[in-house]
């Protein structure tokens, strides 16, 4: 028999099978790596920059770098959280993210990597861009001011529900979402509340009405455990008790 | 009295509720008053702010007397403080950003429900607002931030604590949080 593929990450021996990405295998381990637009669901994306990783020496996103034999992986250690910080107050100050106002707070990845990373302010110039507020649909508003491009309600819309609906729209920082219908509006296109595109999205942008504040703040995923505790690493480890 | 710690604190464009949560520290304030005393602070009513080593500011920066405040306040302050989500990133107030300063106004004293003797207000006396509302950094230097809306009396009482006793600063988990 072949011994098992492994890597090193922060002095733990991770196995990997062949094709792996770094991040699929360490969450496989039960090992957290923060990320935002990756979900072990879909394809990866690599859009997001938060799940980068040091690799022999080299940032590299930990959703699309293969996992190979004898890796040196440097996940959680001051410089790369120092990097990812700057990642996420970047994400910040583009959009909108007024945590106070937000009924996805406690609830919300962004936030949650944010408090994981020890950001404590947005340490840029905020933009203050000026976007549009979709409540269109009946059962679903969209906030594209909270919106961070991670393509998770593009992907599964087009790879699971085969409907298209969302899509991105121009380059730099002039991309944004936009929906597949005649006006625009959500309202008007074949998005339904049971698609799983109405619950991937990791920020607020995505909401489902008339349930807002029905879970009080406070009482949220992760207002009382960090998300390396709580988040898909925790659904991971539970795949891993069912199955043993 | 002179080797105490000097604090002074504002309210910028705020809510006064990191204020009310400074006070929610209780009876820890006994505590406080053992190794620090107010410099200027709507708690104790002194307008101008003197010389502090510690100046806490809550709220946003949305108008010229927010500026000169600010301002001051760094000028007098060693250390400086923004304290709570509107300081930080603008919060609630800078909602306002999305649309013309216009349109605010008229909003509020020329169209709005109610509203009688239609005029915006143009008082010399009364502050001129600015096109946007920015966070303090935006500003000044800052040189530490307490996110939260409010920051909890908790984190309040942990953050003075280990800036007082000159240890770095972290906060348990349940400590940091946006809203």
């Amino acid at each position: 028999m072949n011994t098992r593929k492994t890597f090193r990450m922060d002095g733990r021996t991770i196995p990997f099978e062949d094709g792996q990405s770094i991040i699929d295998a360490a969450l496989a381990a039960g090992e957290y790596i923060p990320h935002l637009c990756h979900n072990p669901e879909f394809t990866p994306h690599g859009s997001c920059r938060v799940c980068t990783v040091d690799v022999d020496g080299r940032m590299v996103s930990a959703c699309t770098q293969p996992a190979a034999e004898g890796q040196q992986v440097v996940n959680n250690s001051d410089p790369v959280n120092h990097y990812r910080r700057r990642l996420l107050q970047m994400l910040f100050v583009e959009g909108n993210h007024v945590c106070p106002g937000c009924e996805k707070s406690g609830a919300c990845q962004l936030q949650a990597v944010a408090y994981y990373t020890g950001m404590l302010a947005p340490h840029f110039t905020h933009f203050f861009p000026r976007r549009e507020v979709d409540a269109s649909h009946p059962d679903t508003v969209i906030d594209f001011n909270r919106c961070i491009l991670c393509e998770l309600c593009v992907r599964a819309s087009r790879d699971v529900d085969g409907k298209n609906v969302f899509s991105i729209s121009g380059r730099g920082i002039q991309s944004r979402l936009i929906i597949n219908s005649n006006t625009g509006r959500l309202g008007d296109s074949d998005y339904d509340r049971a698609d799983k595109a109405a619950s991937v999205c990791p920020v607020g942008a995505i909401l489902p009405k008339h349930q807002g504040y029905e879970v009080p703040i406070g009482e949220r995923l992760y207002d009382q455990r960090p998300i390396s505790v709580v988040g898909d690493v925790a659904q991971a480890k539970q795949g891993d008790n069912g199955d043993g | 009295m002179a080797d105490k710690i000097r604090i002074a604190t504002a309210p910028l464009a705020g809510c006064f509720g990191c204020h009310m949560s400074l006070l929610d520290i209780d009876e820890r304030l006994l505590d406080l008053i053992e190794v620090a005393e107010f410099d200027c602070s709507p708690l104790n009513d002194f307008k101008r702010v003197g010389s502090a080593d510690i100046g806490l500011i809550e709220g946003g920066v949305a108008n010229t007397e927010n500026v000169e405040t600010l301002r001051d306040f760094r000028r007098h302050c060693r250390i400086l403080v923004a304290v709570g989500a509107c300081a930080v990133n603008g919060g609630i107030p800078a909602m306002r950003n999305q649309f013309d300063l216009r349109d605010c106004l008229e909003e509020s004293y020329v169209n709005g429900i109610g509203v009688e003797n239609p005029m915006i207000p143009n008082d010399p006396e009364i502050p001129l607002l600015l096109d946007k509302v920015h966070p303090i950094h935006e500003v000044v230097k800052i040189d530490y931030f307490l996110p939260g809306c409010p920051p909890s009396a908790d984190s309040i009482w942990t953050f003075l604590t280990e800036l007082i006793e000159g240890r770095p600063v972290s906060f348990p988990y349940t400590q940091i949080h946006y809203d």
